[in-house]
């Protein structure tokens, strides 16, 4: 792990040094494209959303006999009629089982319809009447629009409060902006990359969705902060230019983002694919997306223009000289 | 003296630690042995442990009802079941009239008041009020009419004018009032607005003294509902010592309230001490119903029936949320298993073992000794996180499901990175030649703010979506929120100080090659005389010394002259063997 603490002691040098800002057009050129393609992508190949958020069919057996109350029947018994389907089987009271799955057929202009099939497979699985203790029914969704509704009312109102608090801790709007479009890029292509894998979304993911959101602010805010110090005790009469000053604190935190990738293994279903998926977005977007933002943002103002034009040309006497 | 404040700070600090962890401890054996209610293990959610599911079916007179109505039925519910606590209940409809709702354990009167009953209230001024024992006899003695008879008149003979108006009191009212037996109270949720109703208080009928206490009303029609209400919740009031219920009405009902007061308030002062009062009427009966002592303009009154804390933060809930625009009944009601067997609970913990044990591993690699630290925070703060769960589970219904179960475990990863920000920020302060313990406290200093400000979003987070978020999404919140709460905890009461006690020993504060703060290794930027001396004794690798003498001279080449001066100032305290001072 030596290597790894050299890899540290030159980015914090500033030896080894990847230019986050110097080749900023090129990321922000392949951060467009990525955002683009995942627009693209959730278009043409809409993400699919589970039972919770669709609603969905159910089943509900009744009269089973105690020996016979084994939740796994159910879903060897939808599996071998629908196929690959998400089920969720539950006991009821003593003697009733009730199993829901993704919306299905209940009619058919041929045959028996997929409800009918799974009906009569569940009460050979139980062994008991289909006609007279099998009913199926439509259920809504758990997960309902008011809940989506509420929840992105509550997102909204929290990125203008992090702006604001952001602004007034670093005492300027533009690494709020540059942090809060950062964070957009991270939903914008996580979103992608799901539809893209045709991974489905349910309440889980989106509770990783939420993690990484919180974690990929928490780390912008980290890597800010860094450039904040680094920003600060630059002297007017420093020989760096803004732009190199921001890459400097950017390499400085990369070896964070080292540890961080690290500490990403998680592993637990979907909760651990979003936060996988999120939290190498994340670092990609604060790194590539939000720092070289906030350079460009920074750079216009006159009196940085005007440090970084009289480095220019101090550099270029001392080439001169040489 | 000087060296050891910070030590003094430290030990301070573990002990503090220490008292609150003893605290949370005894609070929750308070819970298990003498309240009987907490236990030494966190509650489970309905997906791992299973819980009671009710199926409401919707009373309808004709056909089927909208699946606008059931929607928001199933909103409504859902926001007055998330408001007795964070337990994650599954509210959802099934088939065209019936709405199931799971909630995780037992369901108790009180949240099966609050599931089912519309709380439709509407405020009506009081025509006449009577004891409700009074029989089918007449106070003249003769017979009382039969309120079915058609001779009786029911339309008033003068059209009335307000809502007191005693010309509403047509001689079928009247009979209908006489007739009214208040022990067989009929659904009147659905009664006709613009009518005066007849209908009793609401009294516990297994109560004698409550029942003996009934009054039974002839009210006027509707002057105000709960569609008016922006707000309500409970407290205390302290002078009278009992649970009250506080309105708020939107700027409509203020001023519709206002009138109304201002009518009442005129009957008080003219002596009239029935139709002074008005009547909080909720799903058809009587929660209250006071006497105007006042003209109440700011439509916030208070309603104060017989209500214990349970019953007047129920009320309070379904007013906020509003009434259910249909009524229910319960159908059925049943034990219902978890959907996800506790093999799955199982599988994630042992997951959760697998990733904790690489964080320890990546810690060890990475930091040397010094992840031991990082390994003893986590430690502290799994206890912490799984005694509070237990308390909270007592205290606030607090379950735990599969994915609150990964996130915990996430979050608890997510506080690694805080540690690695501080020794990081610690390993800077070497590299640019400071003593142990300086860069420790200068290290210290700058991780703090950064910490501080980026807990804090995660914070605001949490609390933003715990308000206004329902279901799993205020779950997630709740868990966030609280786990950063801890983490600060650790990192300020744990981390730094036991970072404070380590630079004070041998092994760290001499920078030995496996302490992880070597700065030899770690390539000082500029070292004073006091760290060359070091950095000589414990290099034994002649080639890496080379290699980071020439790093040095790399770095100190491109150093600032503000940083060569900030250096030198270092140096210069360094050598003195004064504390590290604020960065």
């Amino acid at each position: 792990m030596a290597s790894m603490n050299q890899l540290g002691n030159d980015l914090y040098t500033g030896k080894t040094s990847v230019p986050f800002v110097g080749k900023r057009n090129l990321w922000f050129l392949i951060a467009g494209l990525l955002v683009l393609v995942s627009i693209l992508v959730v278009f043409l190949r809409p993400p699919q959303f589970s039972m919770e958020f669709t609603g969905g069919t159910q089943f509900t057996v009744s009269g089973v006999a105690a020996e016979n109350l084994d939740q796994g029947k159910a879903t060897e018994a939808v599996r071998s009629i629908a196929g690959d389907v998400a089920t969720k089987v539950t006991t009821v009271g003593t003697d009733g089982i009730r199993v829901q799955t993704e919306a299905l057929e209940a009619d058919s202009s041929e045959g028996a319809s997929p409800v009918q099939q799974i009906s009569e497979a569940l009460a050979t699985a139980y062994k008991v009447d289909a006609a007279e203790h099998v009913s199926s029914s439509v259920v809504g969704a758990s997960w309902g629009a008011d809940v989506t509704r509420q929840s992105l009312w509550g997102l909204g109102i929290f990125l203008a409060l992090a702006f604001v608090i952001l602004a007034l801790y670093f005492r300027t709007w533009k690494m709020s902006a540059a942090a809060i479009i950062g964070l957009l890029d991270v939903l914008v292509i996580t979103f992608g990359v799901y539809a893209l894998c045709g991974f489905e979304i349910s309440p889980a993911a989106v509770i990783g969705f939420l993690t990484i959101l919180g974690y990929s602010l928490y780390d912008t805010t980290v890597v800010f902060d860094k450039i904040r110090e680094t920003t600060a005790e630059q002297g007017s009469a420093s020989h760096r230019t803004f732009g190199e000053s921001v890459n400097l604190g950017v390499n400085q935190t990369l070896i964070l983002f080292i540890g961080a990738l690290g500490l990403g293994a998680q592993t637990l279903a979907d909760i651990s694919l979003s936060i996988t998926v999120g939290i190498i977005v994340a670092a990609y977007s604060t790194l590539f997306v939000a720092a070289p933002l906030y350079s460009l943002f920074r750079e216009n103002e006159p009196k940085i223009k005007s440090h970084d034009a009289k480095v220019a040309r101090a550099r270029e006497r001392d080439a001169d000289v040489a | 003296m000087a060296t050891s404040t910070p030590v003094r700070h430290a030990w301070r600090a573990l002990i503090g630690l220490l008292a609150i962890i003893a605290v949370l401890f005894g609070i929750n054996s308070l819970g298990v042995y003498a309240f009987e209610k907490s236990s030494w293990t966190p509650e489970l959610a309905l997906d791992l442990q299973g819980g009671t599911q009710v199926i409401l079916k919707a009373n309808t007179e004709s056909g089927e009802p909208s699946s606008e109505q059931m929607n928001q039925a199933v909103t409504i519910i859902r926001q007055r079941v998330d408001a007795s606590g964070v337990g994650e209940a599954e509210v959802t409809t099934e088939g065209n009239s019936n709405i199931v709702v799971a909630v995780p354990g037992k369901l108790d009167e009180a949240q099966r008041a609050r599931i089912e009953s519309s709380a439709q209230m509407e405020l009506r001024s009081v025509l006449l009020a009577t004891g409700a024992a009074t029989t089918s006899i007449g106070e003249d003695g003769k017979a009382t009419p039969d309120p079915a008879d058609p001779t009786l008149d029911a339309t008033p003979t003068a059209s009335p004018t307000d809502g007191s108006d005693l010309s509403w009191l047509t001689p079928k009212l009247q009979a209908e009032f006489l007739a009214y037996d208040c022990s067989k109270q009929a659904d009147l949720s659905n009664a006709p607005k613009d009518q005066p109703l007849v209908t009793c208080d609401r009294a516990d009928t297994e109560d004698p003294i409550a029942v003996a206490q009934q009054q039974k009303y002839i009210l006027g029609p509707v002057e105000l509902t709960g569609n008016e209400i922006t707000d309500a919740s409970n407290g205390y009031d302290q002078q009278r010592g009992l649970w009250i219920v506080q309105l708020n009405f939107n700027g409509d009902g203020a001023s519709k309230f206002a009138e109304v007061s201002k009518r009442l308030y005129g009957y008080t002062t003219a002596g009239d001490t029935q139709r002074n009062r008005f009547a909080f009427v909720v799903d058809g009966e009587v929660i209250s119903a006071p006497t105007m002592n006042g003209i109440i303009s700011d439509g916030r009154p208070q309603i104060s029936g017989t209500f214990t804390q349970e019953s007047s933060k129920v009320l309070a809930d379904q007013l906020k949320f509003g009434a259910l625009p249909l009524s229910f009944s319960v159908q059925s009601d049943n034990v219902i298993s978890a959907t996800l067997g506790t093999q799955q609970l199982q599988i994630g913990l042992i997951a959760a073992l697998i990733g904790l044990a690489l964080v320890a591993l990546y810690s060890l690699l990475s930091y040397r000794a010094l992840g031991f630290v990082i390994i003893a925070s986590l430690a502290v703060m799994a206890v912490i996180t799984y005694i509070v769960l237990c308390i909270l589970a007592w205290r606030m219904g607090f379950r735990l499901s599969l994915a609150g179960v990964a996130g915990l475990i996430v979050t608890i990863g997510f506080t690694a990175d805080s540690f690695i920000v501080y020794f990081e920020r610690i390993r800077d302060e070497l590299r640019d030649g400071k003593s142990v313990i300086a860069a420790v406290e200068d290290g210290w200093d700058r991780a703090k703010r950064t910490i501080y400000i980026s807990k804090s979003i995660n914070i605001l987070c949490a609390v933003v979506l715990y308000i206004l978020a329902d279901a799993t999404v205020k779950g997630f919140a709740f868990t966030l929120g609280l786990t950063t709460l801890i983490d600060i905890l650790i990192f300020v009461l744990f981390t730094h100080p036991v970072m404070q006690l380590l630079a004070r020993t041998r092994f760290f504060g001499g920078g030995h090659v496996l302490s992880g703060m070597n700065s030899e290794a770690l390539g000082a930027v500029y070292a004073g005389r006091a760290q060359f001396k070091a950095v000589e004794t414990t290099s034994s690798v002649r080639g890496k010394a080379a290699r980071d003498a020439k790093s040095r001279g790399e770095a100190a080449r491109r150093q600032t002259i503000a940083e060569r001066k900030q250096a030198e100032a270092l140096a210069a305290r360094n050598g003195s063997d004064s504390k590290g001072g604020d960065a």
